[in-house]
């Protein structure tokens, strides 16, 4: 109906709560207006401009394990690689796409709330939930995984320590390392402590996303959203979109580098 | 300020988008390219991804130049601690040995 | 300061508003906050100077009379941990920053009230968890937590003071947010930019670093943690780490946090000079911009703590290089300072007075910082009392000197009462007196060879046990210097003079609503019309007996 460049501005939905018109010289007073803002557009703004500046916190938080991430792997390339092919890159590879598609149910939950559409943001927002734990589901798998083939660093899990078994030439068992030309196993046991770190911070994040989403339905369920206030919404759904990007890096970083050195088995 | 209201079409063209994004990056992974051409494939699908993620998903090409100063200003403050704390590392081994 | 006002009846403000401690603990006023902050960071403060007691002490004589080595290394490390993490970074932005902020840009709060509230709490259990890992038995791995001792060797508390210090980095974290966009959303009507007093613009620029460096400190101090529980890690050499990384990533917010710690007391001493000189400040532009320099240049110097840790020497050039350069805005702001004062009308009042003593010190620290810039002295100065003289300088000398004069100058502000001026200006020569005596002689020390972290030293160095002895010495000055205003401030609380809304005469913002003020700090949201600063010509004053007394800006 309208072009995708232009900014679409669907008809809004006229019909206000109006409890406190004719009381007030305020147009634009709202009951979720808090008292120390003049007005809603003030409150959205603030409310807006806070997230981003925490996305900006949380992306130097990430920024010091991607800093170690770069210079670990410029130092020990084949460790790197044998330890990246051992994750498993189909885990991996549905992770991300189910992450792609919440960003997205998630896009279109601050659509429908904008629009006032509340059964559509409520279906929405639980399609993101539900998602966000299909992402948690399959990580908990892989680090099941991991735990069986003795692959979490050091002694984090009291009487599993950190043991892989390695594959000798020709032995094809996927559950053993095979180590690339030039690697280090204590080197692979570094990679698997950033890997954990990095997804475990991960999944931490996502965990608290899943939390504020939950708060979020059962707000947007009541009713409490609509045209002229949806900031939590959309505030929420900023943060959402952060954490997916930080598995857009890390799903190449951790899962695929390397993979073209499958051949070079030492 | 006003808000943008994105149309759903928008967020559907992105999000193939990165589904295409996806896949081309785990096909790109298993070919055998010179040198670091791997990593630069890899990285440049994913900060493609990402731009379009933060300028669609997260409204940025809408909002005001204040957002697009903060995103900025990250970016350099992480370029900052990535370039020094590298040009240590790049730099260790040059001097000969004594 | 005499008052020319009657006082006036008791009005509502923001201390009898609501009475009793959940209405305390429960509130969201960024002014009753910023008191909640003052009270706790006092504590901390008392701690911190206890363990500095007991270390000056030790070194009054050359023989261990007083402690063991590994309990003088917990003095030290707690000390450090103490004063920096739980004193100096809070000090200034959660009590005056807090409270100024939004009276100073006419706003009636902080933007986010409740995450403001929150800020205070996650400092307190990060404190109290912190204070818990002391008494079960200390941390002596230094603040620095350098690895591989603190993850691998060292037997003391190093997990629980980690995530003493990782919580409380989310206060920090959280009240520069706040700041930041409060700055940017709430400014009143007319308060452009350039129309903002400098402690603002020293307060955005901190919020800076608090927001782009605490997180990388706080993910370092976390995998430190977690590297002492698995027993390996991403800076352990048997697994191919490097220690050198942890250095990068410590430094990377610890050196920025000098200037958490520097800046917002730069931004104090802006307010006091211009002030007590009654003149506009000298290149408004100048300190407003040079405020953000630093917090930019601040963010590419942290390789010269790492001079003599192994790093590459060509990135200690471009570090030694770059860390002259973050001395230039530094030195714009003295300059300027200095020129505000020329032909202005001074008045010696106690803040003043705190004032001129920041400018002075912070110039020695800033100087001898230089010193240790260059490659080649670093070596030799490296980890002596040279190093310790001068972070004192800055951080005693700079940031506890302007915060007590920030105290002093707002506390009719704060308190709705004075303070006695005498006792204050007494106190203020004491403190100077006092931390002069103790910091300058370790310069001395530490150009003679005396390390750093010891307990002893050779006793036929008869001169360092001179200098020594007047070290602690002056420490004992300084300590009497400090309880002094603790004592009268707490007196005046209740007895002393009622204070009126302006008893400096001054334009800013802040003093044009009631002492203590409203709930929502003005009455009616102010108009901005005028720069800060603008005092009326002289041909406005008027005579009042032997004072003179500005009318306000416009009249």
């Amino acid at each position: 109906m309208i072009c995708l460049e232009a900014g679409y501005r669907p008809p809004l939905n006229r019909k206000r709560t109006t409890l406190t018109e004719g009381l007030t010289h305020e147009p634009t007073t709202h009951r979720a207006l808090q008292h120390h803002f003049e007005n809603m557009e003030q409150q959205r703004e603030a409310g807006t401009l806070g997230m981003w500046v925490f996305l900006v916190t949380e992306l130097m938080f990430f920024g010091g394990l991607f800093l170690a991430y770069t210079i670990y792997r410029y130092q020990y390339p084949a460790a790197f690689a044998t330890a990246s092919n051992h994750l498993d890159i189909r885990l991996g590879g549905v992770n991300t796409v189910v992450l792609i598609v919440s960003s997205f149910t998630m896009a279109m939950a601050v659509f429908s709330t904008q629009l006032g559409r509340r059964r559509n943001s409520v279906i929405y927002l639980l399609l993101t939930i539900v998602l966000g734990m299909t992402f948690l589901g399959i990580k908990a798998v892989e680090y099941h995984d991991k735990y069986v083939d003795s692959l979490i660093p050091g002694q984090l899990i009291p009487g599993r320590p950190f043991n892989p078994a390695v594959a000798k030439p020709g032995d094809t068992d996927p559950h053993k390392l095979h180590l690339v030309e030039g690697a280090n196993v204590r080197n692979v046991e570094l990679f698997y402590w950033i890997y954990f770190a990095m997804t475990g911070l991960h999944a931490l994040h996502m965990i608290i996303g899943i939390g504020l989403l939950i708060v979020l339905t059962i707000m947007a369920g009541r009713g409490r959203f609509g045209p002229e206030y949806h900031a939590p919404v959309e505030i929420s759904g900023l943060y959402w979109h952060f954490v997916d990007i930080i598995w857009i890096f890390l799903f190449p970083l951790l899962y695929l580098l390397g993979r073209h050195l499958e051949g070079h088995l030492g | 300020m006003s808000e943008h209201i994105v149309h759903p079409r928008v967020y559907l063209t992105i999000f193939l988008a990165l589904m295409l994004g996806t896949g081309l990056t785990v096909l790109a992974a298993f070919r055998d390219f010179p040198g670091p051409l791997n990593a630069i494939v890899a990285l440049t699908i994913a900060v493609v991804k990402a731009t379009l993620v933060i300028l669609y998903f997260m409204h940025v090409r809408y909002s005001s130049r204040l957002i697009w100063l903060i995103i900025g200003s990250a970016l350099f403050w992480l370029a900052i601690l990535f370039a020094l704390t590298i040009s240590d590392y790049w730099t260790r081994t040059w001097l000969p040995p004594l | 300061m005499e008052e020319f006002e009657t006082p006036k009846p008791p009005h509502t403000n923001y201390i009898n508003a609501e009475y009793g401690l959940k209405s305390w603990l429960l509130t969201r006023d960024h002014k009753r906050i910023a008191l909640l902050y003052l009270g706790a960071i006092s504590f901390y403060f008392f701690i911190g100077s206890l363990y500095a007691m007991a270390i000056r002490l030790e070194l009054l004589t050359p023989q261990a009379d007083l402690v063991q080595s590994s309990t003088y290394n917990k003095m030290f490390t707690q000390h450090g941990i103490i004063m920096v993490f739980f004193f100096l970074i809070p000090a200034i932005p959660a009590t005056l920053g807090n409270f100024l902020v939004p009276m100073m840009i006419g706003a009636k709060d902080l933007a986010f009230p409740r995450i403001n509230l929150l800020s205070w709490y996650i400092y307190m259990v990060g404190g109290l968890i912190t204070i818990y890992a002391l008494l079960a038995g200390g941390v002596d791995t230094g603040w620095t937590f350098y690895v591989p001792y603190s993850t691998t060797f060292s037997n003391s508390y190093v997990i629980a003071t980690g995530v003493g210090i990782f919580i409380s980095g989310f206060s920090s974290i959280l009240t520069g947010l706040n700041f930041i966009v409060t700055i940017h959303t709430m400014r009143a009507p007319g308060m452009t930019w350039f129309r903002l007093p400098l402690f603002i613009w020293a307060h955005y620029a901190t919020s800076l670093i608090m927001i782009l460096g605490t997180p990388v400190v706080a993910v370092t101090i976390l995998l430190v943690a977690l590297e002492r529980l698995a027993h390996i890690g991403i800076f352990d050499p048997a697994a191919g780490g490097d220690p050198i990384l942890f250095q990068h990533l410590f430094w990377f917010y610890s050196h920025p946090a000098v200037y958490i710690m520097v800046l917002p007391a730069m931004g104090v001493v802006s307010e006091l000079i211009a002030n007590f000189s009654r003149k506009n400040i000298f290149g408004y532009k100048f300190i407003a911009f040079s405020s953000l320099a630093i917090a930019v240049f601040g963010f590419l110097v942290w390789g010269h703590h790492l001079f003599v840790s192994g790093q590459s020497v060509y990135a200690g050039m471009i570090f030694s290089f770059l860390s002259f350069a973050v001395a230039i805005p530094s030195a714009i702001k003295v300059f300027n300072w200095t020129a505000t004062l020329y032909k202005g009308s001074i008045s010696y009042d106690t803040p003043m007075l705190y004032a001129l003593g920041f400018i002075g010190l912070f110039t020695i620290g800033g100087m001898t910082g230089l010193f240790l810039a260059s490659l080649a002295t670093d070596v030799h100065l490296s980890d002596t009392y040279f190093i310790v003289a001068h972070f004192h300088y800055i951080m005693v000398g700079g940031t506890l000197l302007a915060y007590l004069g920030g105290l002093h100058y707002w506390w009719p502000k704060i308190s709705g009462r004075m303070y006695p001026e005498g006792w204050g200006r007494f106190s203020a020569l004491v403190v100077f007196v006092g931390f002069n005596l103790t910091f300058s002689p370790q310069f001395v020390l530490g150009y003679m060879g005396m390390p750093r972290r010891y307990h002893t030293y050779p006793a036929d160095m008869v001169s360092w046990q001179v200098l020594h002895v007047l070290s602690t010495a002056g420490a004992s000055i300084l300590g009497v210097g400090l309880l002094i205003p603790l004592c009268y401030l707490v007196w005046s609380m209740r007895y002393g003079p009622i204070a009126a809304a302006n008893p400096w005469n001054l334009p800013g913002l802040e003093w044009q609503t009631a002492s203590p003020p409203p709930t929502e700090n003005f009455l009616t949201t102010p108009v901005v019309t005028t720069e800060a600063y603008q005092f009326a010509a002289p041909e406005h004053k008027e005579v009042v007996g032997k004072f003179e007394r500005q009318k306000p800006a416009g009249t």
